[in-house]
């Protein structure tokens, strides 16, 4: 019995972990603007990295429904759907500065 | 193999294995080529597991960055601006090995290497970048050699001659730039060279000209933006003229061939067809048209050649797919994930990937062209997402400074 229960717990903790790089992997294609893992030099862009996910996931919402104006991010944000951008927000809102 | 060549290679790997990971490694994974794609894929599958041996064979000290190359040709930017070494990649663990793969063994599963050398590998990343169909132009082989004729696509010396080149140039001259046919290494980049040479002749030399003669109907990218930035920056310097395919030149007479008629300048740049680099093309991995690598976009593996990845401009490009440094670098995340999860037993899941190209069309204003590309099982491919992407709504000063943010970052995220 505690065998099946810490397979279980193995189990959904490669799961997690496996979420979390899929997140990570996901997140790689914003660091051509944004850097690795969201920590950009910060002179251009507000570093994603340690950004409050609700906030960020706000404004990607915002930027691809057209509440906020920009000069990319409107285009770009329309290419991810909620889950994406829930998935993004929790990896940036993770990440050390 | 030599055997002094091959204590070169062990020794090369040897010392840069001690400063890395005393644990026993899961599997090696070689890549040959540290451009955007090469660089990226070997910095991220060390970020994405620290257990994996790469050997990052590159025959040049220095990334040179082709973005940003054409701002060197106005003097708005130096070659140092624009290269970096491969101390970077190495301080994730990266081994770099300076040299050139002339051979790969996919039986074997090992690349043999200039010096001699041979190194087995796991998996195998091949990024080559591309190389030039030099016999599609006729003379132009004799034009390279006499110096007189540059392509410059390439960053790197012909960067440095062609600047050279348009400084001597007595004001008054002509510069040709021909565009070969897409597809080629950057759509906007020819467009962007003509913006930037004809800033830099609106400063220094205004009674010269800008000729571009273009083998594609029309201007391959962000079209209306450059045409208005031309009409209104360069008037009477830029001249554009599409469906002007070069088929041969002459450098003694400085002349470019057309299918109709001869066109003299005083600069002639040149730049002939591409297809994916010599490596690609020695190794059996190009399968379109003699040019172009097709891979499978959930893994960059090859259709051809199994248990090998090919990046980068090399690839036959999937549909409304620019072959671009961003390009290549998201391609590197793609084979990068895939070979983690492959090595790690696991089944590689698509990636969604972002393209997004800045060109200058003055000294401080940019334009950009975005898009978003994600797997589409039906048709087997990567596919730009229905309703995303686009271009800049009009040159600015802010898409200019976005544009070096860019810069700088990807050249951080590539190779720092």
């Amino acid at each position: 019995m505690h065998r099946v229960l810490l397979a279980a717990i193995l189990a959904s903790v490669a799961l997690g972990a496996q979420a979390q790089d899929r997140a990570r992997q996901l997140a790689s294609a914003c660091a051509i603007c944004h850097g690795t893992d969201g920590r950009s030099d910060g002179k251009a862009l507000p570093p994603l990295a340690a950004m409050p996910r609700d906030y960020v996931a706000a404004q990607m919402r915002a930027f691809r429904d057209g509440q906020r104006p920009a000069t990319v991010m409107h285009q770009i944000a329309k290419g991810y759907t909620d889950e994406q951008i829930d998935a993004l927000a929790a990896f940036f809102a993770a990440q050390k500065r | 193999m030599k055997r002094r060549d091959f204590l070169k290679v062990a020794g090369a790997m040897s010392l840069a294995g001690c400063a890395t990971t005393a644990a026993p490694s899961k599997a090696r994974v070689v890549v040959i080529g540290g451009g955007f794609g090469g660089a990226t894929a070997a910095k991220h599958i060390r970020l994405w597991d620290a257990s994996i041996d790469v050997v990052l064979i590159e025959r040049d000290a220095q990334f040179v960055s082709c973005p940003i190359s054409n701002l060197v040709l106005a003097g708005y930017s130096s070659m140092q601006d624009i290269s970096r070494d491969y101390s970077g990649v190495a301080r994730h663990g990266v081994q770099v090995v300076r040299d050139e793969a002339v051979a790969i063994d996919a039986a074997k599963k090992s690349v043999r290497l200039a010096s001699g050398g041979e190194i087995g590998y796991e998996r195998l990343i091949v990024s080559p970048g591309i190389d030039f169909t030099f016999g599609d132009l006729q003379g132009y082989e004799a034009a390279m050699k006499s110096g007189r004729v540059l392509h410059a696509w390439k960053a790197g010396p012909q960067t440095v001659a062609l600047r050279r080149q348009l400084e001597a140039m007595p004001d008054g001259g002509v510069y040709i730039l021909s565009v070969p046919l897409a597809p080629y290494r950057c759509p906007p980049g020819p467009y962007e060279r003509a913006s930037m040479v004809a800033a830099y002749f609106k400063q220094a030399k205004p009674k010269s000209k800008v000729l571009v003669l273009d083998a594609n109907p029309d201007v391959t990218s962000k079209a209306g933006l450059f045409k208005r930035a031309w009409s209104d920056l360069y008037p009477g310097i830029l001249e554009y003229r599409g469906n002007a395919r070069a088929v041969g030149v002459d450098e003694k007479t400085m002349s470019v061939k057309l299918e109709v008629e001869d066109v003299k300048g005083d600069v002639l740049n040149i730049v002939p067809p591409h297809r994916a680099g010599d490596i690609a093309q020695k190794a059996g991995l190009i399968t379109s048209n003699n040019r172009w690598c097709d891979v499978d976009w959930r893994t960059m593996e090859s259709k051809a050649v199994k248990g090998v990845h090919v990046l980068g401009d090399a690839t036959l490009s999937a549909p409304a797919m620019p072959k671009s440094g961003s390009m290549a670098n998201n391609h590197a995340k793609i084979a990068a994930a895939a070979i983690v999860d492959l090595l790690n037993g696991r089944e590689p899941a698509p990636l969604q990937i972002v393209n997004t190209c800045y060109s200058f069309v003055s000294e401080k204003e940019a334009i950009r062209v975005s898009s978003v590309h994600r797997w589409d099982a039906g048709k087997g491919t990567l596919l730009a997402v229905p309703g995303s992407g686009g271009v800049s709504a009009a040159r600015s000063e802010a898409e200019g400074n976005y544009a070096w943010n860019w810069a700088r970052t990807i050249w951080a995220d590539s190779l720092g």
